[in-house]
């Protein structure tokens, strides 16, 4: 086996059916590179060895009388907001501390059926909100370049595993760009899915109309395995469509020949880090280079995306989020006298900073009075932003773009101005509004070695899209 | 359009109880938020339809069939309080 | 009363027949032990998502086809959000801008004539678990919470609590017909918020109103309407004025009383439910269901006036209640004999319904043992009085009464020679009533009749023991 640090799932599964290696003594090394690396990284919240080599033994088992599944044997660390049936599902809270998940989310059961082992859970900003993964009650992840800063947010903890060699691959969730950001924070490939793609039947809801699981992995080809086993229509959740799931490992193999790739001028403009523009723009002048065909356009909206976004989703969040009450489950506090004590001393004592931030600013625009002007309003606007992508697809095939305006930045340097840190999610929150799809792949590092990523966005719907450019792109990057 | 938002009444709506130094440090950060949101009343919307979904779609129905229902005890397992067969919670003055 | 007028409005919730749950496949049954028809979407469990029950709309769309209402042929669900125990998520999902039904009506009867209640809308939605009250502490059921409700909200056309009785009678009938609900009101599944209001003649403004919620009997709502209607008239005529607010309806001590809570004052932050796309009905699949829409129980009074020769009384007393029309004509295509049917039914049969409180559905009594019973008397085996004494046993056990009869030995005497053997027999011993008779004492023939009867233990054919009995004494005169 090569070193676990760089195994990637293509490799792991090859190596499982070749009979290189068993699945127990993958899992091993994977738990010895958790134990050696994760004091310092703080990437897991729960790493059972007991359990994971007790799958792995299991898929071994299968392999051994015959069976293959497309994921047989293969460990997957999984961000702490999937229901994993029998584990726990803290959301990274001190609300759900301690909650055992009932049953499986969709994607859970997916994964499950394709054989993979449930290999650790990962930290995460505290019910997925937040940009830098330092919103978790419960510990702090660094990130693997630069122990002094963050891994992104808010699937963090997913990427820090994967980009510091501790776990071959991951899931987390995206709705603002929660996957894409700390892709790009932590130097690995990071994808969110179209809207309605992937079921989140079982996936703590953060907010309804934007959230979606998806990979986060070594290589572009990882991610294409994963989806493919993750994707589809869901009858436990109704805003899945019927349509046919692409085997997207096809499409990685051709070249960036007569790819039209769409340059939107408002994500180039000042403001952003140099080095991080400067990385963008080698990047697309080797795209040039290689036969795309490159075309300067606009998403006149985009200003407005990241207000929309902050209205929207936190108005849907503090729907979600009142269910946490300390009634049917998770924290309720001690000697409540009455019911609203209950509640609210529960909530006051379960949720973090954030999250109360985010619930009263939901609560807010949705209130008397208020609504018309900020929710109303913003369910128009976003009609607009997702307008302007559709436009823009009809003048190329992908759109190309940083994924965040700066490489990873300090730990502490933004906990104090909440919407300094919203504002980081400028590059990705667009996509989610519009509910297309896009990839974040590492292109390039600055002078200090922080990684930087570009994002390739793709029709709602046009996943192959995005995989044929991004794995062009990827082998174009490193040469 | 510059606010005086009531955090007050609008966690009392939430249910969150905040201290006196949450609710001032809610107030002036919400309060800024929502000075920066505000920037969508400069756009013109009259016309536009509301995008109120992910994606576009419609009509996804279940069939009127009975599926299992969760263990009883695993379910009141993971209640803070429970007696053999509900949920347990202090007692409730009011009917609504 | 005559110096102001009074303005009631209702807004009744139903739940809906349906199998399952609104949101999820729980199963929906009536009594069973608390927390087990429960799961992730119920109970409002992390990453649990709601999915629609199609057959849930098709109901509610047949409800607003019977009652005349415009079908929005795009629809839209809202989450109502607000905080209680018996709410799972702390939202109910419902519908708020965009409803399946508006408009409509139903026609009532007022001592003025006929009236037209309107119906402003009528949406779906879910209902909430169930809180039970303990010395010290309460607890909480889920298994009703998700249950589909659909609430019809009238205008506020109704001006007395007898009108409001109308309506609501007349929305329970129709909804039973459509097969929507059982409208069971012992087990809940017909509740009702009242809105009340009174105003000065002359003033087109309405009052000030309050709002009585959750009334599950129609009693209930009467007594509360007829208190509540005078608490205010009382109010606003010593010059005071009436708190828009809350009532609950005490029925032990006959009042409404103010309710404190702070949930008095709701922003329900209504918003559109994401995690449910829109329900989008075509012209074709409205059409067809309006193909397949039940009989109204005015259709089908008409209906059974002409088709089983019964009057406009009768037809109204059977279809007051589905079951019973529909034991009715089961019962009248097999007899034959649609008026004698109706007058069994009418008289005796709910009768005993009446004793022993049990609907016809929950009898033993079947159409075919009815219609043999019937024809039993009318072909002459049995006498009236036999058949009579019969009933309650098919009723309440069952039987064939063809069988009982003749395992019995109930069949009626109509042989003359028995018969004249027993009055020979009276006679013998009532010579007094005899001899009353024939000094003029008409009515004592009846006295003999009776003898003749109590003798034959019920057996004799009356018929015949009357008109002998006269010939004998005729005779004798």
């Amino acid at each position: 086996m090569e070193d676990i640090g760089n195994l990637t799932l293509a490799a792991a599964l090859k190596g499982l059916r070749a009979r290189e290696f068993s699945a127990v003594e993958l899992v091993r090394e994977l738990a010895g590179a958790v134990t050696r690396r994760d004091d310092a990284l703080g990437a897991y919240l729960f790493f059972d060895t007991d359990a994971i080599v007790q799958q792995a033994a299991a898929s071994d088992q299968a392999r051994a009388a015959g069976i293959d599944k497309p994921l047989l044997g293969v460990p997957l660390a999984v961000k702490d907001i999937i229901n994993v049936m029998g584990e726990p599902c803290s959301c990274a809270s001190k609300q759900l501390a301690g909650y055992t998940a009932l049953y499986d989310a969709t994607v859970a059961g997916k994964l499950r059926a394709a054989g993979a082992v449930f290999a650790g859970r990962t930290n995460m900003d505290e019910f997925a909100m937040g940009s830098s993964t330092e919103n978790s009650a419960v510990k702090l992840t660094r990130n693997p370049h630069d122990s002094e800063r963050v891994p992104g947010g808010s699937s963090g903890g997913s990427a820090a595993a994967v980009a510091g060699g501790i776990a071959v691959a991951a899931l987390g969730t995206d709705t603002g760009g929660s996957i894409r950001q700390p892709a790009s924070f932590c130097g690995c490939v990071g994808v969110k899915p179209s809207y309605g793609r992937v079921s989140r039947y079982g996936v703590t809801a953060f907010a309804s109309s934007l959230d979606q699981v998806g990979p986060l992995t070594k290589t572009v080809e990882d991610a294409a395995l994963l989806l493919r086993e993750l994707a589809g229509f869901d009858r436990h959740d109704g805003t899945t469509l019927q349509c046919d799931v692409p085997d997207y490992t096809a499409f990685l193999n051709e070249d960036l020949k007569g790819l039209r790739i769409g340059l939107p001028q408002e994500y180039f403009i000042d403001g952003s880090d140099p080095e991080v523009m400067s990385q963008i723009k080698q990047a697309i002048e080797r795209c040039a280079a290689a036969g795309a065909e490159i075309v300067e356009l606009s998403l006149p909206h985009t200003e407005y995306a990241i207000a929309v976004y902050y209205i929207l989703a936190t108005a849907e969040a503090s729907a979600n989020l009142a269910r946490f009450d300390g009634v049917r489950y998770g924290h309720r506090t001690a000697n409540p006298e009455t019911v609203f004590d209950l509640y609210a001393q529960s909530r006051a004592e379960g949720f973090g900073t954030e999250v109360k931030r985010r619930i009263i600013l939901g609560t807010y625009v949705l209130s008397s009075g208020y609504y018309d002007a900020y929710y109303g309003r913003a369910l128009k606007a976003r009609t607009l932003i997702r307008n302007d992508f559709a436009k823009a697809f009809e003048s190329c095939d992908v759109l190309l773009t940083p994924v965040a305006p700066t490489p990873a930045y300090r730990i502490g340097e933004r906990t104090q101005d909440p919407l300094k840190m919203y504002l980081g999610d400028v590059f990705t929150v667009p996509a989610s509004l519009a509910g297309i799809c896009g990839i974040a792949l590492p292109c390039g590092k600055t002078e200090s070695g922080l990684p930087v990523g570009l994002q390739v966005l793709g029709p709602a719907f046009g996943e192959e899209r995005i995989f044929k450019a991004a794995a062009a792109m990827e082998r174009v990057f490193k040469v | 359009m510059s606010q005086t938002i009531d955090v007050a009444y609008v966690a009392e709506l939430a249910r969150i109880a905040l201290s006196e130094e949450e609710r001032a440090a809610f107030q002036s950060q919400l309060e800024t938020i929502v000075h920066y949101v505000d920037k969508i009343n400069g756009l013109e919307l009259d016309d536009i339809e509301p995008t109120m979904h992910g994606q576009v779609s419609a009509n996804f129905f279940r069939e009127d069939v009975p599926c299992d229902s969760l263990d009883r005890d695993a379910v009141l397992s993971n209640a803070p309080a429970r007696t053999e067969s509900e949920f347990k919670l202090p007692k409730i003055v009011e009917d609504a | 009363m005559s110096d102001f007028l009074v303005t009631i409005g209702l807004e009744t919730h139903v739940h809906l027949k349906t199998r399952t749950k609104m949101f999820c496949g729980c199963k929906l049954e009536f009594g069973t032990e608390p927390n087990t028809h429960v799961c992730p979407v119920c109970l409002g469990y992390p990453g649990a998502l709601p999915v629609m029950n199609g057959e849930a709309i098709r109901l509610t769309v047949t409800a607003g086809l019977m009652l005349g209402c415009e079908i929005n042929r795009f629809s839209t669900f809202d989450r109502k959000n607000y905080f209680y125990p018996d709410m799972s998520k702390n939202y109910q999902i419902s519908q708020q801008a965009k409803p399946l039904c508006l408009g409509g009506g139903i026609q009532i009867e007022t001592p003025q004539g006929v009236k037209l209640v309107r119906i402003n809308h009528i949406h779906q939605e879910e209902d909430a678990g169930k809180i039970i009250h303990y010395a010290r502490y309460s607890g909480v059921d889920f298994n009703r919470c998700g249950t589909p409700l659909m609430e019809i909200v009238s205008e506020p056309d109704l001006s007395t609590p007898d009108e409001a009785m109308a309506y609501l009678q007349s929305l329970r009938q129709i909804l039973v017909y459509a097969g929507v609900s059982d409208c069971n009101l012992e087990e809940g599944n017909m509740r009702s918020d009242v809105n009340v209001s009174v105003r000065p003649v002359g003033q087109t403004e309405l009052g000030t109103r309050t709002e009585i919620k959750n009334m599950n009997t129609f009693k209930g709502i009467y007594a509360a309407l007829e208190y509540e209607i005078e608490r205010q008239l009382a109010v606003v005529r010593k010059g005071g004025v009436i708190t828009q607010e809350t009532r609950r309806w005490d029925a032990d001590i006959g009042e409404t009383q103010s309710m404190r809570s702070k949930e008095n004052a709701h922003d329900y932050r209504y918003f559109p439910e994401p995690d449910l796309v829109p329900v989008i009905l075509s012209e074709e699949q409205i059409a067809q269901w309006r193909t397949a829409l039940p009989e109204l129980p005015s259709a089908r009074r008409v209906r059974m006036m002409e088709g089983y020769g019964i009057p406009e009384y009768d037809a109204g007393v059977l279809a007051d209640e589905k079951q019973n029309a529909d034991f009715f004509e089961a019962c009248a295509k097999i007899s034959g004999e649609g008026k004698l049917v109706s007058n069994w039914f009418m008289t005796d049969v709910m009768a005993i319904m009446n004793e022993t409180g049990k609907s016809i559905t929950e009898s033993t009594l079947t159409p075919e043992s009815l219609a043999e019973l019937i024809t039993l008397v009318t072909d002459g085996t049995i006498n009236g009085s036999t058949a009579k004494e019969l009933l309650p046993e098919l009723f309440e056990k069952g039987g064939t009464p063809g069988t009982m009869v003749e395992e019995r030995g109930l069949a009626q005497v109509s042989d003359s020679g028995e018969i004249d053997w027993f009055i020979v027999e009276v006679f013998s011993a009532n010579e007094k009533s005899v001899n009353d008779y024939l000094a003029g004492k008409k009515a004592a023939a009846g006295f003999l009749v009776g003898q003749v009867m109590k003798l034959s233990k019920g057996k004799a054919d009356p018929k015949l023991v009357n008109s002998m009995i006269a010939r004998k004494l005729a005779e004798m005169n």
